[in-house]
């Protein structure tokens, strides 16, 4: 079959939906990124589908022009799998917020990313629930000050990209709002590979949470706070390249690559079988004020969940042939009457 | 054992007769007890039957606890329950007597192993003295038997070790009721050779134990007589023996085929629904596809998902399942995609009895979730009608596109009954057309897809799944729009889709209620799902005792039949035995003002014939 998909351009790709979220939400970032990588995925809307919780980050399928589910809080991983086990056919984009799918998804999650249904979730994390206006989050910072916790929250905690290497998820990425070419190249990825893939998404919450990201994120900072990981390079960075990663005792650390000399550095392989280096390297920054690595972590091939149901649906036909109605009903043995 | 020839006993022959088979859990009860069903179907008698598990998987051995047994009542006539006590106890121990002796019929027999009523197990059982020796079986008619050693002593020609030897004793039994009640022995020495295929010293162990049974009744000079029960005047044609679990799951088979649909299950495992479980993830070849979640929440979740693909969906669990689904369930009914919710009822709450039937969940089936989230509600009443509820519960969620509540119970789910086979050519072609092409314009007088846009008849929404070119849409749980489905929270809007929501699943096309029994009576018997059996026995032996008395069996839980005020109505009395505390009887005088009288019962164990009999009688003769 030849069947092309037809030619679209960004706005092809938009609904008549007003956008809802804040002015000044990180959300409208990924959306344009989003709404301007699709043509060139050269796929179909309607083979399209995303499908979201509850959530600011949740509402996002309202303003794609595809296929769309707004869900209930926390359950778009189960409900995208049910969709993906039926319909193998489809591309599906799942999308939340940190409280979502760490939170009251989390569950769901990590077993969706362990089963490697093939579905591309985008977490958007912006370390606090935003549509409840402003609780902790299970990403916030202990010590927290929202309205739920006014003398700091207790919680430690969840490093989302530590807890997807730690459900062996297949393809693993971060990036962050304010930079759509990086976005854009992160999704595409995420779109590319066969199996659970996940992005996680700094996402600025202008309103209840702004600058989270700042000190990392802001143009002026990213050369010093942000570590593009690149597939076979050394990791360096810096504002001179000065800084590098190298692993020492089962841990990830930053060093001066004067100190150590380039040979030194921990080569970036996104394809290693075994996700512990790069769960060191989800370990480097404690959180979005330090040098924080983003890029794709991991990317290895495990066959997807879909296409092992399905080749069981085979076998099974091929051993016992195609079902027979008549004969299931006798399959306990009959009598006469 | 003897060695003289076969004794000519005197042939008796009997209408009935209801065995209940009772051992530990590891003695092969519920195998022993199928076979003896397997065979007696064979023979043609009309039979029903009855396991009973112990909770817990390996309870200690010999204990109370770990009591496993299968009753099964066969008769030369039509039945409808596995009777309510057994006339015939075979207790492999005395854990099995002592769990067991009370269920049995004054001047019933009991057969027992006698080799296992030594000191230890008699302990365990928590017996002070010996039932065998101390009046504890007076009133009834005792056979000790030395069952192990008899077993040990045949099978050893075969070299099976001793130990090994005993576990034949369960087939020793089988071999003995079989001579009792004039069963044919080679269906089960076939039986034997391929149950254990590639097991030779088994297969020659079971053999020899079946035989030193079979052989034993006949020469021993213990028992007076043996019994024949000729076959049941049924209906002519093919027959197989069902439990209502099997009989879901193939109808859950049968209706992705009667659609033309791909069959989704996600499901959580949970006694006593993981049958079903089981059976549709063997059925791959049917296209099935099952899904075994992380929880009930994700098996809901991946239902709705499913179905928003186009495939006929199903979410199986028992009532703490159905709690958990709730949030999924409003979704679906606020999504409006068609899905089969099925919930094998379990005495609760919270884990409470979990191999026990109760009828419990039917409010929260109704009104169990948030908000105004009304859904139509099926109940199978006998195992074998299991598979013509799942066809219906799937007919009504694909023309309405709503979710579908099938309420079925532990009882259903375990007992069996012979099926006569329906032609599977005559079974309702339940299909439904996905939406494929605009539905309206918009003021540029351009094609639209309005998700939301009702078909006049039925209400229900257009089913336009992913893949359908220039229908993309959204769809999702804030409240919609009429007709476009975007987002609104306009008040009157709400108002509206609340209310037609509504009037979809009142005006679902239900049968009319139809009275069994005596419809000039003044007297009737309200009920629904696994009470049938028991309310039909009843209306029977009633009728013999010459009152007049008319049975309405409602399949239909929501929404009601259109006429069942009326019909109700109509009579002086009515009851309405349910395994709740009333929950029926609720819904029925809230909606028709009428006074249902409730007749409870919440042990775990299914009402007896006698019980609704008694019930009845009160009822009828009350001032
Ligand atoms: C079952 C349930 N519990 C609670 C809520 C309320 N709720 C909606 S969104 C949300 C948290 C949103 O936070 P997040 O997922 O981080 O998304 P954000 O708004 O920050 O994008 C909560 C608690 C709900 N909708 N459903
Ligand atoms: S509350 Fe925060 S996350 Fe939500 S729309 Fe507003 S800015 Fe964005
Ligand atoms: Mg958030």
């Amino acid at each position: 079959m030849t069947d092309t998909p037809m030619r679209t351009e960004p706005a092809d790709w938009a609904t008549d939906q007003e956008v809802r979220w804040c002015p000044g939400c990180g959300d409208y970032s990924i959306l344009t990124a989003m709404r301007m990588l699709m043509p060139e995925l050269e796929v179909d809307r309607e083979k399209t589908v995303f499908i979201s919780g509850i959530g600011c980050a949740a509402r996002f399928p309202y303003y794609m022009n595809t296929y769309g589910m707004h869900g209930i809080h926390g359950r778009a991983p189960a409900i995208a799998t049910g969709l993906a086990m039926a319909r193998p056919d489809l591309d599906i984009w799942v999308i939340g917020g940190d409280g979502d799918m760490m939170s009251i998804g989390g569950n769901h999650l990590i077993h969706a990313l362990r089963r490697n249904v093939n579905i591309n979730v985008l977490l958007f994390n912006n370390m606090i629930y935003g549509l409840t206006k402003g609780q902790f989050s299970p990403t916030s910072e202990v010590g927290k000050i929202t309205k739920s916790s006014p003398m700091g929250s207790l919680d430690a905690p969840f490093n989302p990209v530590s807890v997807a290497l730690g459900a062996e998820a297949s393809f693993v990425a971060r990036t962050h709002d304010m930079d759509r070419q990086h976005m854009m190249e992160m999704f595409r990825r995420a779109h590319a590979h066969k199996g659970a893939a996940i992005v996680e998404v700094f996402q600025n919450c202008n309103v209840f949470n702004d600058g989270a990201f700042e000190e990392i994120t802001k143009k002026a900072n990213r050369d010093a706070n942000l570590i593009s990981l690149e597939h076979g390079d050394p990791i360096r960075f810096g504002v001179d390249s000065e800084f590098g990663v190298v692993v020492e005792g089962g841990v990830a650390k930053v060093v001066s690559v004067a100190d150590v000399g380039e040979s030194a550095l921990l080569v970036h392989d996104e394809g290693k079988a075994d996700p512990s280096t790069a769960f060191m390297l989800s370990r480097l920054a404690r959180g979005p004020f330090e040098p924080t690595p983003i890029g794709v972590f991991r990317a290895i091939h495990r066959i997807e969940y879909a296409t092992s149901s399905t080749s069981q649906l085979a076998m099974a036909n091929d051993e016992k042939g195609s079902g027979d109605l008549e004969a299931l009903l006798r399959s306990r043995g009959t009598w006469q009457v | 054992m003897t060695d003289t020839a076969p004794r000519e006993l005197p042939l008796q022959e009997l209408g009935e007769v209801v065995i209940r088979f009772a051992g530990d859990s590891g003695d092969g009860m519920q195998l022993t007890g199928d076979q003896f069903t397997s065979i007696s179907a064979a023979l043609g008698n009309d039979l029903a039957t009855l396991p009973e598990f112990p909770a817990e998987i390996r309870a200690p051995q010999g204990t109370l606890a770990g009591v496993s047994a299968f009753q099964v009542r066969i008769s030369d006539f039509a039945i409808t329950t596995p009777g309510d006590a057994p006339t015939v106890l075979v207790a492999m121990n005395p854990a099995a007597l002592k769990a067991q002796l009370h269920n049995v019929v004054q001047g019933g027999s009991i057969i027992i192993n006698s080799d296992a009523f030594n000191e230890r197990n008699l302990e365990k059982a928590g017996y002070e003295s010996n039932p065998l020796e101390d009046g504890t079986l007076d009133g009834y008619r005792s056979y000790p038997v030395a069952m192990s050693q008899i077993t040990r002593d045949a099978v050893a020609v075969h070299g099976v070790k001793p130990r090994d030897a005993e576990r034949s004793k369960n087939f020793f039994a089988l071999g003995l009721i079989s001579w009792m009640y004039t069963r044919p022995v080679e269906p089960t020495i076939e039986f034997i050779n391929t149950k254990f295929r590639g097991r030779d010293q088994v297969i020659q162990a079971n053999e020899a134990a079946f035989q030193a049974g079979y052989n034993f009744g006949e020469t021993a000079e213990l028992f007076e007589s043996h019994y024949e029960i000729k076959p049941a005047p049924l209906p002519s044609g093919e027959y197989t023996n069902v439990t209502g679990n099997t009989a879901l799951a193939w109808g859950c088979v049968a209706a992705g085929h009667l659609a033309r649909l791909p069959i989704f299950l996600g499901s959580y495992p949970i006694t006593p629904a993981s049958d079903i479980l089981h059976d549709l993830s063997a059925l791959k070849h049917f296209g099935v596809r099952t899904f075994q979640a992380e929880d009930e929440i994700a098996a809901a979740a991946s239902a709705v998902g499913a179905a928003f693909g186009g495939a006929l969906s199903f979410t199986t669990t028992s009532g703490p399942g159905i709690a958990l689904k709730g949030e999924a369930l409003g979704l679906a009914v606020s999504l409006e995609l068609p899905m089969v919710v099925i919930d094998i009822q379990r005495g609760g709450p919270s884990t409470g009895l979990p191999t026990k039937p109760e009828q419990a969940d039917l409010m929260m089936a109704m009104y169990g979730r948030h908000s105004e989230s009304p859904m139509p509600i099926v109940a199978p009443r006998s195992p074998a009608d299991c598979f013509d509820a799942a066809i219906e519960a799937c007919r009504i969620a694909l023309r309405y596109r709503t979710p579908v509540m099938l309420l079925s119970d532990g009882y259903l789910a375990t007992s069996s009954e012979p099926w006569l086979l329906p032609d599977v050519d005559t079974l309702p072609d339940i299909g439904v057309d996905f939406h494929t092409g605009f539905n309206g314009t918009n003021e540029d007088g351009e094609g639209i897809f309005l998700p939301y846009l009702r078909d006049p008849e039925t209400l229900a929404r257009p089913w336009a799944i992913p893949g359908t070119p220039d229908l993309m849409h959204r769809i999702g749980g804030i409240e919609k729009e009429d007709e476009t489905g975007n987002i609104s929270y306009d008040p009157d809007n709400h108002q509206k889709m609340v209310n037609l929501r509504a009037a979809k699943i009142d005006a679902v096309d239900v049968p009319d209620a139809e009275i069994a029994g005596d419809a000039d009576a003044s007297f009737c018997m309200l009920g629904w799902g696994s009470t049938w059996g028991a309310m039909d026995a009843a209306v029977a032996r009633l009728q013999l005792a010459g009152h007049k008395v008319a049975h309405v069996h409602l399949r239909h839980l929501n929404p009601l039949p259109k006429n069942l005020g009326e019909v109700l109505g109509q009579f002086e009395r009515v009851i309405c035995p349910e395994m709740n505390d009333g929950q029926l009887v609720n819904l029925v005088r809230a909606k028709y003002l009428l006074d249902v009288k409730a007749v409870n019962k919440m042990n775990g164990v299914p009402f007896t014939t006698a019980e609704i009999e008694a019930a009845a009688l009160d009822a009828i003769e009350a001032p």
